[in-house]
């Protein structure tokens, strides 16, 4: 993709591209705690089926994903690994940040052992809060991240400038 | 990456980086081959972090890292009152969430003398199954989608939600109800529920049967399951398992009968199942059954519920005289006991908080010595275990 990285993108063929982005997002699950298992319900279960938005939640590794939704309790000990994950995935990555847990710390606030806030890591695109948060709301930050893939300048998204203000689900 | 990261912060990061390196030269210097699986590993249900030494196919010595879920329960309990601490517990084990308060409450209530009336009791041991069921329903699932079948999860999510749903409609919480209070509950049922959640019930008995065809009777699942991870009940035993992974090497041990905590369970018709093999196919067999039973112990709980008060007459500000007590039951994951400690506070002066999985996957070393590699999956997804039912 020369042209990406040269900045001068014809604006269709960015649509084109940016429309394709959105309709196949690689997410891969960081499955932490309680989040998990929400995540699975939304991601793997019949009733929800995150397949229809276009998401494929099964890549084999990091390497492969486009969005990784990091969902439950971030301690400092699993740090050091989603700090590595995260530098794995190729640009432009996105990441959910699922659970209070996840955002700011949660119930466990006050805890020694707890990160408060997986953005002290990694930056964060969307925030879904709850705890934990309802499959469905799983479901709508996605549908909001899907929004503003649609309207990316691809060129600095490319250079990994540009994130724009995350969104908070809700 | 940002700059309000503490001192305090950056030290634990820095210590977890280098006993992430520890680990990682100490395996690179010994001799055969290493397998690291984890620390985030769809086999290990979370964070769990399994380090093998293999010598061709066949695992020589295996390690268990643990701590990668810790988040200072028996801490946070000291500095949270009462009804904060029920909140938090919810999330030990968090697939059986209901199951976790129990304990906790009825030991508060032990030292403060309170006695629940007998509808909050039978409440009670109702959410207490349901809880199982919305555990051990997706164990199902998931140990066949480690074993390479990807539907029988998809069944499992799909008829959890029946479950869920009637946790739903009476406390408001999808799986974390926080519905027990000292001395009774928060809330009544409403109005048609027990009907509904015969129907429900009568559709998971449907879901056990489909699954004992489609999973239990597959000879693959056959093959790779039985003979595989014996447990002998020595063995069992002697490494404090609990729960359906003990009943599965043959042990008759199960604290809904043996131990008297107030529960509605000596009233009810119902059976404990055991399974005489120890392997991992007898594991997951025991589990299934429970299912069935709970399923029909709900019936039962429905059909005998008595009237009456859910609510017995407690302060509003809630202190626990000094004392200390120990309630331990059995939870879908194997015996769960909290040992309070209070000094006549609003909080309790301390709390230990027996789980059962740690005890559970302390077996790991043992069983896995001498295994192939691909039975490494299915002696861990049957001895079942919840990350933060291990760290606390």
């Amino acid at each position: 993709m020369g042209l990406v990285e040269s900045g001068k993108m014809p604006k269709p063929l960015t649509k084109l591209l940016n429309l394709s982005r959105k309709y196949s997002v690689w997410a891969y699950q960081w499955g932490l705690a309680c989040c998990a298992i929400e995540m699975g319900a939304a991601f793997a279960s019949p009733r929800y089926d995150v397949m229809r938005l276009g998401v494929i939640p099964f890549p084999a590794s990091p390497r492969q994903a486009d969005l990784v939704v990091i969902s439950g309790t971030v301690t400092d000990k699993i740090v050091p690994a989603i700090r590595r994950l995260y530098e794995q995935m190729p640009d432009p990555k996105y990441v959910i940040s699922m659970g209070s847990c996840a955002n700011c710390g949660g119930p466990y606030w006050d805890s020694y052992s707890v990160t408060k806030g997986v953005d002290q890591i990694i930056p964060v695109d969307v925030y879904v809060p709850g705890c934990p948060p309802r499959p469905e709301a799983l479901l709508e930050g996605i549908v909001l991240l899907q929004e503003r893939i649609q309207n990316e300048d691809m060129p600095t998204r490319w250079r990994g400038e540009n994130r724009g203000e995350p969104i908070v689900v809700g | 990456m940002t700059g309000t990261l503490t001192e305090a912060q950056q030290l634990a990061y820095a210590n977890a980086q280098a006993a992430d390196g520890r680990v990682n030269v100490d395996l690179e210097t010994d001799e055969g081959m290493t397998l690291n699986m984890g620390p985030q590993h769809p086999a290990t249900h979370g964070t769990l972090r399994v380090i093998a030494k293999l010598d061709g196919e066949q695992v020589v010595s295996a390690d268990v890292m643990c701590g990668y879920m810790h988040r200072g329960y028996e801490k946070l309990c000291e500095v949270r009152s009462y009804p904060q601490i029920n909140t938090l517990v919810n999330r030990i084990d968090w697939l059986g969430s209901f199951a976790n308060e129990v304990p906790f409450i009825l030991a508060a209530e032990q030292l403060m003398g309170v006695e629940a009336p007998p509808r909050a009791m039978w409440i009670r041991t109702l959410f207490f199954e349901l809880s199982r069921i919305a555990n051990l329903s997706l164990f199902i699932g998931d140990l066949a989608l480690q074993l390479g079948a990807q539907t029988p999860a998809f069944y499992a999510f799909r008829d959890r939600e029946f479950v869920l749903n009637q946790i739903e409609s009476v406390t408001g919480g999808r799986f974390h109800p926080n519905f027990d209070r000292i001395g009774g509950l928060k809330d009544d049922l409403p109005k048609g529920w027990i009907a509904d959640t015969k129907a429900a019930m009568s559709r998971l008995r449907a879901y056990c049967d489909e699954m004992e065809d489609l999973v239990y009777g597959n000879e693959i699942f056959q093959t790779r399951t039985r003979g595989i991870g014996i447990i002998p009940a020595g063995v069992a035993q002697s490494y404090g398992l609990s729960g359906a992974n003990l009943r599965g090497s043959g042990v008759d041990w199960d604290l809904r009968r043996d131990a008297n905590i107030g529960l509605a369970y000596d009233q009810l018709d119902w059976k404990v199942w055991t399974h005489p093999d120890g392997d991992s196919f007898s594991r997951s067999w025991v589990r299934l059954q429970e299912v069935r039973e709970a399923t029909k112990m709900v019936d039962q709980l429905c059909d005998g519920m008595p009237a009456g008060p859910i609510m017995a007459k407690v302060p509003r500000i809630i202190k626990v005289p000094e004392g200390e007590a120990y309630v331990v039951t059995e939870n879908p994951l194997g015996q769960m006991g909290y040992y309070l400690v209070s000094k006549g506070d609003t909080g309790p002066f301390r709390v230990k908080i027996r789980t059962a999985s740690f005890n559970n996957i302390s077996v790991v070393p043992w069983v896995l010595r001498g295994v192939y590699v691909p039975d490494i999956i299915a002696i861990l997804a049957s001895l079942y275990f919840i990350l933060g039912d291990i760290d606390k």
